[in-house]
């Protein structure tokens, strides 16, 4: 299921690379003395609370299900304990080496 | 100081614990994007132009599920919002700079750029050399970053799929996400993100992603909103 170099992929990246320089740039090329507004400051604050859980919660839930199976219960597992992990160290490598050991873990027990 | 050539150098030396610091998680970006089943070519292309690395791990999830362009974009965009925090706050370090360059350093912004130039300089004091100093910085962040990542890329065609070396892109945005909540209403923004975004699974084109999060930053903005004012009444 890779993507081949066609069109979709390479406009696409054309295009996420634009918007990234376009939110790196915006104060920084504006004309001096533009106010980031009080409401987008406001709102700013909850982005990274809002769209990380939002990106987590369907490739746990929902990617790599078995036949007849409607969550991925090793990995809501691996990911409660990866999660726990990452709460208690904030270490990032630490949170992906159980995430992925738990996961690997449990595929091979059930596997047997 | 003094020199142009010097602030080079400190750019550089200051920036050098933060470039170590990228190198796994450089390769970790890079075998994932593969290993979900991005075509190398186009992962090390989009890890030049993007150059984000949470971004081009949420931009891929969609991708190889065939996403349409619109979405795919409002998500990269989503996920970089916070640059527009650092760009109003590095502006005032840039004005005297001609356009071209200020393109340029907007390119290279990394969250460890920002916290570097803030922590070495003040906007109203004297901030001479402060676009060498960055450049010492980005130039070394940015070769490692995409070495790393060029390095992950092919060791992710390597990897067997039943390894399911794609569930690292989860796993990276669960060790980011408890930083982020701070307070109350960050945890409470948090969980109806994840409310939201189970309800919005289904829908089609993936939408649901961007949906939820918009959902979800309301939720927490109005909360944030309505505690400030109540703090001014009670005063």
């Amino acid at each position: 299921m890779s993507i081949a170099t066609d069109w979709y992929g390479v406009v696409t990246i054309v295009g996420a690379g634009l918007v990234t320089v376009a939110a790196r740039a915006s104060f920084i090329v504006l004309p001096a003395r533009t106010a980031v507004p009080a409401w987008l400051k406001r709102a700013l604050k909850f982005v990274a609370a809002a769209v990380l859980p939002a990106l987590i919660l369907p490739d746990v839930l929902f990617r790599d299900l078995a036949p007849q199976e409607i969550v991925n219960i090793y990995r809501i597992a691996a990911a409660l304990c990866a999660a726990w992990v990452a709460w208690r160290t904030r270490n990032i490598f630490a949170t992906l080496g159980v995430g992925m050991a738990v996961l690997w873990l449990l595929k091979l027990l059930g596997s047997v | 100081m003094q020199t142009r050539q010097q602030a080079y150098r400190q750019g550089a030396k200051d920036a050098f614990p933060s470039v170590i610091g990228l190198i796994p998680f450089g390769l970790i970006v890079g075998t994932a994007s593969t290993a979900a089943g991005m075509d190398a070519w186009l992962a090390l292309a989009m890890s030049i132009i993007v150059y984000a690395g949470a971004s081009q791990l949420a931009a891929i999830g969609l991708m190889v599920q065939s996403a349409p362009m619109p979405i795919v974009l409002a998500t990269v965009l989503v996920v970089n919002l916070r640059f527009v925090m650092y760009s109003a706050s590095l502006a005032p370090f840039f004005r005297e700079l001609s356009t071209g360059r200020k393109w340029l350093l907007s390119y290279a912004l990394t969250d460890h750029l920002f916290a570097l130039v803030n922590a070495r300089f003040t906007p109203d004091g004297s901030h001479k050399h402060v676009d060498a100093y960055y450049i010492g910085g980005a130039v070394p962040t940015w070769l490692i970053w995409n070495a790393m990542v060029a390095i992950g890329i092919f060791a992710g065609t390597l990897v067997p799929k039943q390894w399911s070396l794609d569930f690292a892109i989860p796993l990276v945005f669960l060790a980011l996400v408890f930083p982020a909540l701070t307070t109350r209403t960050h945890w409470i923004t948090a969980g109806a993100a994840l409310v939201a975004a189970f309800f919005t699974a289904g829908l089609p084109m993936k939408l649901g992603l961007i949906t939820a999060a918009f959902v979800a930053v309301s939720i927490g903005t109005w909360l944030d909103y309505r505690q400030d004012r109540e703090k001014r009444i009670a005063r």
